[in-house]
């Protein structure tokens, strides 16, 4: 989320969930809510009942497309051409929030000169769109009192994906949407726990509460507290997609995995296979014998959730307790406990009684989380950061005076053109995403009775415009080609969630047929995301099915 | 939009107690917010008001008949009785007529002990139906692995109808037929697959009676036998609250504590019912380490010690530089910080990432 964090100063989701209905507009954009994030569907249905007008910008018609006032089919990778186009329409009708943006915000001349003569019908051409759609969505947005949005991976899980959310993060500011009820700008987290991963610093370039590890004295500082022996370099480490780039080169040697699939869930996966094998020594920490597992030198049996304590860290800030409900099976341990045992054999003394002593220290070191304590966690529910002291209630809106980083930053950033670009060998977009009953790698679901019986085989979903010329029916077998593999699956044609004619889709949980054997690993240059959403392929009927 | 209630308090008596009350609350709402208790079937506060079950009737100074709690809104001075002869006779009459048509299976129901039903009966002291007309309905649906619906049990309340309608906006349900003959039913009455129903569970959430339950906890233990332990969804960022029931150290059923956490009482398929997975034969349950390409069982003891020399031993070699870790968006915080902990101060390498960025 580095694009957001450096417009105003924070990452995270600006408002609360539960206010979203107070919006008069809510734009949603590159987020399949009702499927990926369903509790959150749920209250932009209700908030759609309540006279909240939705607005849908994706290339699928996702399911919450039903409860909006209007579905725009866009390419997959173009979001920045139209959210220019809509500032452009916003800035020449006299909806830009002047008094905003002189008061809390810089930067805006940059803008002001990339906007103002923006052409709106090119813009419409290269997201396969109308100019008038794009007028209709700038007004609608433009001229509400509060207007949200509300964003996924459809946005960041491009190459240009900081670009597109400084483009989220320029609208909203442009028009004084920041800072109220109803108003912001609200990434949706994919994985439960991928906001607390984040304040925690499992992250290559920084340390607890995002403070910079590349300032000595603020390093230093940390070294102390920890009583490390070890020199720790100012600047920062390698992402995941660098390492299996490492590891590939011969410079990554050993690879500690704890509850991760990347063998699935990586991009490029014929690249992460190589890089597994390559490795000198490989641990895997999970609750199941994953693919991942299969490259693994030692590996080690965790627990679920559901056995043990801690705490989790929602979409919107939000800290709440984890709680155990049951045992863990045979040895298996809680990931927390096998890490404190494997500090101590390495050198460094971990002793802590319980996970509310590990809170202690982490709201010791973590500004945010300052004031979290677990018995104000039991008293409370949970407690929304920054959450600075003991007497401070949370923070349900974040930048209500001031941007967490002073004033919010515009920057003028333009479309840039995917990598993956169609021709006439491979003509169509792929997308990727999550589908309802499944999660993720799927390990957990598929084990899972009654879910497992639920959830689909993997399927490539295309228009019947695209399927009809090719000779393909809904059910057929169809091979997937792009530049860096092929994966084999059964077509859906024309079902609900058809994407539009170009693009085709394909959720990416299956080990059998991986999406990511033929996504490309490039990623976004400043957030190291990688480039799923948009991948230019070739598809080809293998067979009907006999029945 | 919410719309916002006008907070000016009202007073209001009720029972003889003098109670303070915000404009545009129902009189059940104020009689709940109070610990009054009204007996009540077709209300749930994920819901709109209904005014189905008729179960709620109270008296109210003024009024003719007997208003529907859950429909009537406060006014100031409003003097409510909850319980007076004539509302236990009234309410026992309505159970009675229920009961009438209802399949009485007790013995065996998985809603017994936390059935509406079986709740308002006893409180009314409705030992045997009065009326005792034909089971007019036959419909059992168990076509997929989730819900069952047995709806010779079903009282046409709503809730489930209201509940797909209103809360998930998926129309999965409907009135079928007139009259007598009316079920909450799918179009043709098809399979709950092949109506676009999305197992989420919330009818089965709101379901006051038997008609609809879930099939993982059948016959797995007794609403009266079970322990409760509140606490986060393990799937999505959403962060929803859960109330998971378990017997003998087993997960028998998930729900969520209405009106409380971010959800509010509802859930999604995968919090609901996508938690079978702990209990899982196929779960890792010893530390394996590979010899010789052969993977073997070891103790805690020996993969520890196995781990600390290989990474000693590589870092003394390349650098700490040489060496990854990987935390997980499904572990907890505390873990997480212990895990980034371990890798800077223990090994002295920043290389440490999650899939946040996927
Ligand atoms: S099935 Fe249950 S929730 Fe639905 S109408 Fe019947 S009793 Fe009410
Ligand atoms: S119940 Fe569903 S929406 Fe709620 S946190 Fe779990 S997965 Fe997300
Ligand atoms: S609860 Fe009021 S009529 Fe049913």
């Amino acid at each position: 989320m580095a694009g957001l964090a450096a417009a105003f100063g924070s990452g995270a989701m600006t408002n609360s969930i539960a206010d979203l209905g107070e919006a008069d507009v809510a734009l949603v954009i590159g987020s399949n809510t009702a499927e990926a994030h369903p509790i959150i569907g749920i209250e932009l249905k209700r908030a759609a009942k309540n006279g909240t007008r939705i607005i849908m910008v994706d290339p699928r018609r996702v399911r919450l497309a039903d409860h909006a006032e209007r579905w725009v089919a866009i390419k997959p990778g173009t979001n920045t051409a139209f959210l220019n186009a809509m500032m452009s329409i916003i800035l020449a009708e006299g909806l830009a929030d002047h008094a905003f943006i002189a008061e809390r915000t810089e930067g805006f001349d940059a803008l002001r000169r990339l906007i103002e003569d923006y052409d709106v019908d090119a813009a419409a051409e290269i997201c396969g769109v109308t100019a008038e759609e794009i007028r209709q969505v700038a007004l609608a947005y433009g001229s509400a009192g509060k207007a949200s949005i509300v964003y996924s991976m459809g946005i960041t899980q491009h190459t240009s994906g900081t670009e597109q959310v400084r483009a989220i993060a320029n609208l909203a500011m442009l028009t004084g949407n920041i800072g109220r009820p109803g108003t912001g700008v609200n990434p949706l987290r994919g994985q439960n726990n991928v906001q607390g991963a984040c304040d925690l610093a499992c992250l290559p370039n920084c340390l607890p509460g995002y403070q910079p590890l590349t300032e000595r004295g603020t390093l230093d500082r940390f070294c102390d507290y920890w009583e490390t022996d070890h020199e720790l370099p100012a600047e920062s480490g390698l992402t995941l997609v660098e390492m299996m780039d490492a590891a590939v080169a011969g410079e990554l040697k050993a690879l500690y995995i704890m509850g991760e699939n990347p063998a699935v869930a990586d991009p490029n996966q014929t690249h992460v296979l190589e890089a597994l094998e390559a490795l000198d020594f490989v641990v895997v920490q999970d609750i199941f014998m994953t693919e991942t597992a299969a490259f693994a030198d030692v590996i080690l049996p965790a627990a679920t959730f559901l056995e043990k304590e801690g705490t989790f860290t929602n979409t919107e800030r939000r800290i709440q307790r984890v709680r155990k409900a049951v045992d863990a099976p045979g040895e298996a341990l809680a990931d927390g406990e096998i890490i404190l045992r494997l500090s101590r054999a390495i050198g460094l003394e971990m002793d802590y009684e319980t996970p509310a002593e590990v809170m202690r220290e982490m709201a010791e070191v973590t500004p945010q989380y300052g004031g979290v304590t677990y018995e104000r966690l039991e008293a409370t529910g949970g407690l929304q950061w920054p959450c600075p002291d003991a007497d401070h209630p949370g923070t349900p809106i974040l930048h209500a005076e001031r941007f967490t980083r002073g004033k919010g930053a515009f920057a003028a950033v333009d479309y840039v053109p995917s990598p993956e670009q169609v021709d006439t060998e491979r003509p169509l977009i792929l997308t990727t995403g999550r589908q309802l009953w499944n999660f993720h790698t799927n390990t957990m679901t598929d084990n899972s009775p009654g879910l497992a019986e639920l959830s689909d085989h993997p399927y490539i979903e295309m228009s019947r415009a695209d399927a009809e010329p090719l000779g393909i029916c809904d059910g057929d077998l169809v091979e997937m080609t792009s530049k860096h593999g092929t994966v084999t699956a059964h077509a859906h044609v024309g079902r609900e969630n058809a994407p539009k004619r170009g693009v085709v889709f394909m959720p990416f949980h299956f080990a059998d047929a991986p999406a990511n054997r033929v996504t490309s690993s490039a990623v976004d240059p400043t957030s190291k995301i990688p480039g799923l959403k948009v991948t230019a392929v070739r598809i080809t009927k293998v067979k009907t099915p006999s029945n | 939009m919410t719309t916002t209630f006008d907070t000016t308090t009202l007073t209001v008596t009720i029972d003889g107690r003098r109670i303070a009350a915000r404009t545009g609350q129902t009189v059940l709402e104020v009689c709940r917010e109070n610990s009054i208790h009204i007996p009540t079937l077709c209300y749930d506060p994920r819901l709109k008001p209904y005014g189905g079950c008729r179960l709620c009737i109270v008296e109210i100074e003024g009024l003719r008949g007997y208003p529907t709690s859950c429909t009537t809104t406060v006014a100031d001075g409003m003097v409510v009785t909850t319980e007076s002869e004539a509302l236990f006779e009234l309410r026992r009459s309505v159970i009675e007529l229920l009961l009438s048509d209802h399949k009485v299976d007790c013995l065996t129901c998985q809603s017994s002990g936390q059935c509406g039903l079986q709740d308002t009966a006893y409180e009314h002291a409705v030992e045997m139906p009065r009326f005792s007309g034909e089971l007019h309905v036959e419909f059992i649906e168990s076509e997929n692995p989730l819900i069952a619906r047995d709806l010779t049990k079903c009282i046409m309340c709503g809730r489930c109808v209201r509940i797909c309608a209103e809360v998930e906006g998926r129309y999965v349900y409907g009135f079928t037929d007139r009259g007598f003959d009316s079920l909450p039913n799918t179009p043709y009455g098809v399979p709950l697959h092949d109506a676009y129903c999305e197992f989420c569970g919330q009818c089965v959430s709101t379901c006051p009676t038997g008609a609809l339950s879930n099939k993982l906890g059948k016959f797995k233990g007794r609403i009266w036998e079970v322990e409760h332990t509140e606490t986060t969804c393990g799937y999505c960022g959403v962060g929803c609250t859960l109330d998971v029931s378990t017997k003998n150290g087993k997960v028998i059923d998930v729900t969520a504590p209405l009106e409380r956490g971010v959800n509010g009482g509802n859930l999604c398929a995968k919090g609901r019912y996508g938690w079978g997975y702990t209990h899982s034969p196929d779960r890792l349950t010893t530390p394996l380490v590979r010899r010789d390409g052969e993977l073997v069982e070891v103790t805690w003891d020996e993969a520890i010690a196995e781990i600390a020399e290989r990474l000693t031993a590589i870092r003394d070699e390349h650098g700490p530089e040489s060496i990854g870790g990987l935390a997980s968006a499904k572990c907890t915080n505390e873990e997480n910080y212990l895990f980034q902990k371990v890798l800077r101060a223990g090994i002295g390498t920043h290389n440490i990432d999650h899939c946040a960025r996927l």
